[in-house]
Parts: C-alpha cells; structure tokens; sequence
C-alpha cells in the first residue's frame, strides 16, 4: 500500500491582525488574522522549513522532492535544488518545480505520490495583494510537506480511497509574472463554474472510492475563490474542517497540504476524509487514515505553530516587507551580491548547516575549516551538520546601523549543544528580548537579494517551547 | 626561531600630520602632500634625500603610484601596505625594518586615508566575492560585544558599565579640546554622551570614533645617524604584530572581555623593550579607541591595570591627561576620527611632540618618563591583528 508515511507544516511567526489593515487605510481589512511571512522569508525557505519538520517527525530520506509554489523566488531556476540543498539531501535526490498557479499544489502532490520509491511534495505559498485588497486581508503565507511511500518504507498514515478531478478554463483570478497582485473577476462568475467542477469531480472521486458522502467523516475544502469555497461548504455540513483563514489567512497553493496536515495532526485510525481543492478546476481525493496514524507524532502540528505566533506585526512594517514601501535605506553600501562559485564550493555550509569536526580533538568548526583550530591537525576533518542542534545564546548585540530590510540587526554568539560555536543573525525576534541563556535553533532564511541572488544562509531563532 | 626586535637601531627623526576632519576641500593626494613635505621640514631633508616610502592605506589608492604620482617621486621604491585599521602602524614597521636592514639609509612612513568622499556612514571597504554567508554586522556592533561581557564577567550593573564607557568618551573628548589637530575639539558632558542615540547595543554615537580624513608621515633613519637631523630623536625601542587564527567567533573558550592579539603583542613588544612593568614605566599611550568598549579592555590587555580593574582605574582618572598613565593625551580616535592609514602614524606623532617635550603646554605631560606606547588594532572581538610599538627620547 502506498500513502502518505509522513507530512509537516510551517507557519510563519508574525500575525497581522486585520484590524490594522482598516485603521490605516479606512478600507479593506476585516477580521481576525493573516500569517505573514518574515521580511528574511520567502517560498523556498519556507517550503525548507515545512520539509524539516516533515523529516524531524521522521526516519525517512525522501529521492524526490516535488516543490510547488504560485509565488516561485527563482524564475528559470529550480527553487526546489535550494530545498534539496538545504536538507543535506545527496546528489542523486531528484529535486523538480512546479509552479505558477495554487493548482500546481496538486502536481507536487499527485507527481510525488506517483514516483516510485520515497517521495516529498512540498508546497508553499507567500500572497501578496494591493492594500485593502481581499487578497492582501484574506491571504496568508505559509508551506507544507507531504512524504509519500510504501509500507516497507514506513507506516504509511493515510492512502487514497478513491481520486477524481476536473478542469475548466476560465479567469476568475489571473497576474501577470512580476506583479505584486492578481486581478480578480466577479464573484459570482467563478462561484458558478467552481461549483459545477466541483459536484462532477466530487462525484466521480467518491463513486471511485465506492463510498457516498454519507460515509465521509471530514471535508477539507481548499481555494482562493472564498465565494465557491463558501458555496461548496454546504455539502460537508458539520463535517466541514475549519479552514484556519480566520487565524492565518489562505496561504495559496500550500492551503491544501496544510488543511490536510491540520487534519492528519488530529486524526484517528479510519477516518474517511474528503480533501477537495478549487484552482482552475476542481481536485477531490477521498483518503483514509490507518492504524498507525494513532502512533505518529508531527514535530510542529498546525495547531501549535499558530500558537507560537507573534500577534504584534505593524502593518506599516508588513507593507515594507512586502515591498508596497520604499523606507530611506541607511546610508551604509548596497550588500554584495554572492559570488556562484564560492556559493557552489560552500554548499554543504551556505545551504545544509555543515560545519567540520577535528577527529582528534573533537573542535567543530562554523564555519567548516580544512586547519583545526585545536590542535592545528591539516586535513583530518569529518562534516558535522549543525542544523537541526539547538544552542544557547552566549552574548548578543543589537546593530542599528547594519543594513537590513527590517533594522535593527540582533545579532547572537550562540554554543551549540555537545559543541561548536557561531555568530549568527537572530529572526524572529523583538530586539528587547533577548537575553543571555536564551535557547535557540537554526532556521534557514535568505538574507537579502542583490543583484538578482538571493542569499540564503541560516538564523537563529527562539527554540519553540 | 626567535624575534629579536630592533631596539634603538632606527629613529624618527622628523614626523608632519594634517588636521583631521572632514577635508571637503582636499583629497587624499594633498593630504599626502602636505603630510609628507611637513615631515621634510620637521627633519630637514628633502624629498631627494628619501631613498624608500612605505605608504599605508586601506581604500585611498592601490600601488606606490598613489604616493609618488601627487608627490612626483623620482623612480624610487614605495610599498603600499594595508593591514586593516592598523595599516598606518604596519607602514612605520616595514620602514623602520628597511632601515634596520641597513637596505637604505632614509625612509619615510606616511599614511593617509579619504574616507568621507563615500557618502556613507562608518567605514566600508570592498571584500572579494564570497558566499554570502559572512557577517554583516558593523563594526561597532562587533565591538559592542565587549561591553555586556566584561561587564556579566566583573559584576559591574550595567549603570555602572555605562558610566566607565562615558568617561572613556568623555575623557578622550577633554583632550581632544586641546589638540587644534583634532577632528572634534570640543568637550563634550557626560550627560549628553549617556545620552546618544544608540548605534549597537550599549554604544550610543559618542562611543564610536568618528570619521575623518588625515595623514601622517614619519622619516627614519638608522640610530647612529639620528642626530644628524635633530637633536631629540625619537628612538625605536620595539615593534610588534599579532595576526589571530580569528576564531573567536568559533571557539567556545574565547568569552569578548580580551583581544589574545593585544596580549600577544604587547608582550612581545614588553620583551624587546626590556619592559618589565608597563604601568610604572612608561610615560603616555596611544591606543586604538575605535569604541569606548574597546579602551577599557586594551587597558588590561596592555598590561596598564590588572584584569578587572580598568573599569576602576577608569573612573579614578588614572588615564586622564594629569593620571598615572595618560592614554590617548591627544583626544585618540575618539576625538580624531579613523582615517584608516593614518592613524598609526597620528599616534606616533602624539609621541614625538610629548616625548620631545614640544606638545603644547596645556596638554604636555609632565613625567620623568620616558618611553612612548602606541597600540594600533584592525578587526574585531576574537579576530583580529594587532600592532604595539614603543618609542623612548633616550638610547637604552
């Protein structure tokens, strides 16, 4: 049997409370809470972040990596060889893109789950939208992480039951590559195609699972069009699984993976689960959890990583972040771009954390050095993967003057658990809170972009309780 | 394997500085014209009785042309040295070395540094491509590290810190009043230091140096030669570099309360001496006040206070320009800005006019000493290169 053996989510840790959203502007808005990615986030090292709770819940090392996204960092370029790179996952990793469109979600989902042997989709999604947009309010950034296998690779927690889906070319949503927001058409135009694709999908996914609804215990329904979603809603009835737009907005192309991992966090054995997502069409998969979900521990569940957000984002600073501001930069030069050779002779460090260890005297080295530091053996150096070792804050300073998308700069020495020092960046932080003692954890983010590079390396952030 | 140093081998026999501060109207060219023909005068010679030129800069010209272009040397040797914020010191060692070799019979070491024809804030300089994966932090970010550790390591709260770093800054300010080459020649209150708005952690703005543009020449000749040129040479007693392993940043042992360059060099430079106890022994220093953070830490590393102690002998004005130890008697960084090639060789003039007894009489100390200390430092916390020189007005 093959199914999903293993999933993990991210959520960002800021909030915007849509509140503010109307008090700045007079307009747009509304209530409750967006999920917003860092001004040092994007979808690629979110997506990294989803896969690496994905893989911390399990034992497996996934050969393919499906990465779908509707927000790519990288044009032309694979974004999921950055996710590879970032998971220490070995060259013969078959690492692909979907992307464009919330639909591609479903080809890293269905791509992974039907490429033989231990396969990864992860999808995430950042949404941008015009200020007082519904899309700005209603949108949330944030990325999943399916693991699909066979049984002899782990126990498989959910499998199909039964599959149907069905397309439609129509502009109910639709953005030009490089705009900052997509243009919408009416309402009513999408909900009226949105739901007759959805009735035939629905329909033909549970004949093919030869169930009817009435043996469904959950319904996910995923997808921009709120109005369709909405309208779709009243065939689940009480079975309909909270969308967590209230809390974290839409995030896109990861919504799906992301309510079906909220689902799975809670989920008992033989659960029959409709999971239907609108995007251009409609996708209906009818799954069933088995005995071994009741044993299997997500590292982060959805639930708790909303838990742990930080509720206080301004939105002048969430426009800034977004780029709908222009703040006076410091007078202080642009950062370099990184060069792509020295970026491809350090990949084990810039990207997967690895630093190197003296076999003689132990030492770790962060950076990685070929001369021990200890002892000052050449060459006798064994990789020693850092990233996932939490570490303890040693001293700390703030810098006011360091260029940064979101000043100040907190900057951390950090002593990692069983050894190793480095100096890092802090994310996700408030400058006033930082003490000595503090307990962090490495989190992959890109620094800043020049010159068309973004500069991906890792940061510290507060361990998560 | 040993260095033996080049005690009283070689002598300043002329120096020149140029104001510093915020030249609009000069660029690097003249201040090394002005600096260099200041330094002529001062030992009597001209330019054909120069026979090498070290020129110190970070960021104001590559290759020897950049000094004998504006100064229309004649097909002579000049090395241009950089050595981070040190390079001013690492162009007076190389030169006095050439002396000492016997190579050439007079030098000069000129440093200069244009650095607010950037536009920026601080200093910047351009780095070869990397990875990206470097701190981006600034410098005084990566000094003010030093503050909260020496403070958690000797018990001081951090009001107590704050009062030792402002009267750091406020004590190099007072002497910077009196010093027309100085960039700020103002004192400044205490209150309205502690006040500043904040740069890095507890550094406001009136605990970093500024930044200026400058340049200082120093001419040297062998010992025995000295007196040739002046009656009160200024002789060489010891020269010292430390380059780290810079692992500081790696090395859970290292805790930001000291620069093992400082103390590498200063012993070293103690031992060619034959300094046994500098505290007692010497007159004035020079050091590297880059921030207020890193003189009080220099005061130990140097062996001026024992560890733990500096932040005490700080405030008791054991520093001060009428203290003990006079430390930066010309205003230091603090009150010169860092032109980054010059600095050096501003600290030693400092010397030549103190130790020669021709310092102005309101801030001429008064000491039956008679040896000279400069400390020049580039880097940060735990990597970093460190230059001591000491200078006495006497052979022996």
């Amino acid at each position: 049997m093959r199914g999903i053996i293993g999933y993990g989510t991210y959520v960002p840790y800021y909030r915007l409370d849509r509140s503010k959203i109307t008090a700045a502007m007079g307009a747009g808005g509304g209530r409750g809470h967006r999920a917003v990615a860092g001004y040092d986030e994007d979808t690629t090292t979110m997506g990294v972040e989803a896969a690496r709770n994905a893989l911390r819940g399990s034992t497996v090392t996934p050969s393919s990596i499906w990465f779908a996204t509707a927000n790519p960092a990288y044009l032309d370029k694979t974004n999921a060889t950055a996710i590879q790179a970032a998971l220490d996952l070995p060259q013969d990793t078959w690492a692909v893109d979907a992307g464009g469109s919330a639909r591609s979600a479903e080809a890293a989902l269905l791509g992974a789950k039907g490429t033989p042997g231990i396969s990864m989709a992860v999808v995430s999604d950042l949404r941008t939208g015009n200020p007082t947009s519904n899309d700005e309010s209603n949108g949330g950034d944030g990325a999943a992480a399916v693991i699909f296998g066979d049984d002899q690779d782990a126990p498989v927690l959910a499998h199909t039951l039964g599959f149907a889906a069905s397309t439609g070319e129509f502009l109910d949503r639709y953005r030009l590559p490089g705009d900052t927001s997509s243009r919408i058409w009416e309402e009513r135009f999408g909900e009226q195609a949105y739901l007759a694709l959805a009735e035939d999908a629905i329909e033909r996914a549970t004949k093919s699972a030869n169930i009817g609804m009435e043996d469904i215990d959950k319904v996910v329904i995923a997808g921009l069009h709120a109005r369709a979603v909405r309208g779709l809603s009243k065939i689940a009835g009480d079975k309909l699984v909270d969308d967590l737009t209230g809390r974290i907005g839409n995030p896109g192309a990861a919504q799906l993976p992301v309510l079906v991992a909220s689902v799975l966090d809670q989920a008992e054995p033989g659960e029959t689960i409709l999971c239907v997502h609108l995007a251009d069409g409609a996708y209906a998969n009818v799954m069933r959890t088995t005995d071994a979900i009741a044993d299997y521990t997500p590292f982060a569940t959805v639930e708790s990583q909303i838990a742990a957000g930080s509720d206080n984002l301004e939105y002048n600073l969430y426009l800034t972040w977004r780029g709908f501001l222009d703040r006076e930069p410091p007078r202080r030069p642009d950062p370099d771009r990184p060069g792509a050779p020295p970026t491809f002779r350090s990949e084990d460090w810039k990207y997967a954390f690895v630093g190197s260890r003296d076999r003689s005297s132990g030492a770790i080295h962060l950076p990685p050095m070929r001369v021990s530091m200890d002892g000052g053996a050449v060459d006798e150096m064994e990789r020693i993967r850092m990233a996932d070792v939490p570490a303890t804050i040693t001293t700390f300073t703030v810098d006011y003057l360091a260029f940064s998308l979101s000043p100040p700069t907190v900057a951390v020495v950090i002593d990692f658990d069983g050894g190793g020092r480095f100096q890092a960046e802090m994310t996700d932080v408030d400058p006033n809170e930082v003490k000595i003692g503090d307990r962090v954890e490495m989190t992959f983010r890109r620094l800043f972009t020049a010159q068309g590079i973004h500069n991906y390396f890792w940061k510290a952030r507060a361990l998560a309780d | 394997m040993a260095s033996h140093g080049i005690k009283d081998q070689v002598a300043i026999v002329g120096m020149g500085c140029t104001p510093f501060g915020e030249h609009w109207d000069k660029g690097a060219d003249d201040m090394l014209i002005d600096a260099a023909h200041e330094a002529y005068a001062s030992a009597g010679v001209t330019q054909d009785d120069v026979d090498a030129f070290w020129l110190g800069t970070m960021g104001s010209g590559v290759s020897g042309l950049t000094l004998s272009k504006p100064l229309q040397i004649d097909y002579k040797p000049v090395s241009r040295v950089e050595n981070m914020c040190a390079t001013g010191s690492e162009a007076f060692r190389n030169a006095c070395y050439a002396v000492a070799s016997g190579a050439y019979d007079v030098v000069m070491a000129i440093g200069v540094e244009k650095l607010k024809d950037s536009g920026y804030s601080g200093l910047t300089g351009s780095r070869p491509p990397s990875d990206g994966t470097d701190s981006s932090l600034t410098a005084p970010a990566t000094f003010s590290l030093l503050a909260p550790a020496y403070a958690h390591k000797h018990g001081l709260d951090e009001e107590t810190m704050k009062e030792v770093l402002t009267r750091i800054a406020w004590k190099n300010h007072k002497n910077g009043a009196l010093n027309p080459r100085a960039q700020f020649r103002k004192e400044v209150a205490k209150e309205t230091i502690a006040a500043s708005p904040l740069v890095a952690g507890p550094l406001g703005i009136f605990d970093c140096s500024g930044v200026s543009d400058g340049s200082a020449a120093a001419v040297i000749v062998r010992a025995e030669d000295a007196h040739r040129y002046t009656d009160k040479p200024l002789y060489v007693k010891a020269l010292s570099f430390s380059s780290g392993p810079a692992t500081g940043a790696l090395d859970p042992s290292y805790d930001y309360t000291t620069f093992r360059e400082v103390r590498t060099s200063a012993e070293e430079a103690y031992k060619q001496a034959g300094i046994s106890d500098p505290r007692s022994q010497i007159a004035m220093a020079e050091v590297h006040d880059c921030f207020t953070p890193t003189e009080l830490v220099l005061m130990e590393d140097l062996g001026f206070a024992e560890e733990g102690t500096a932040w005490k002998e700080a405030l008791n004005g054991t520093f001060d320009l009428d203290g003990d130890l006079p430390v930066n008697p010309d205003g230091g960084l603090k009150s010169f800005g860092h032109p980054i090639g010059a600095s050096g060789l501003r600290m030693l003039f400092e010397c030549w006019l103190q130790l020669r007894g021709e310092a102005p009489p309101e801030r001429q100390i008064d000491s039956d000493r008679t040896l000279g200390l400069t400390h020049n430092l580039g880097g940060q916390p735990g990597a970093c290169v460190s230059f001591v020189a000491v200078v006495g007005s006497e052979v022996g």
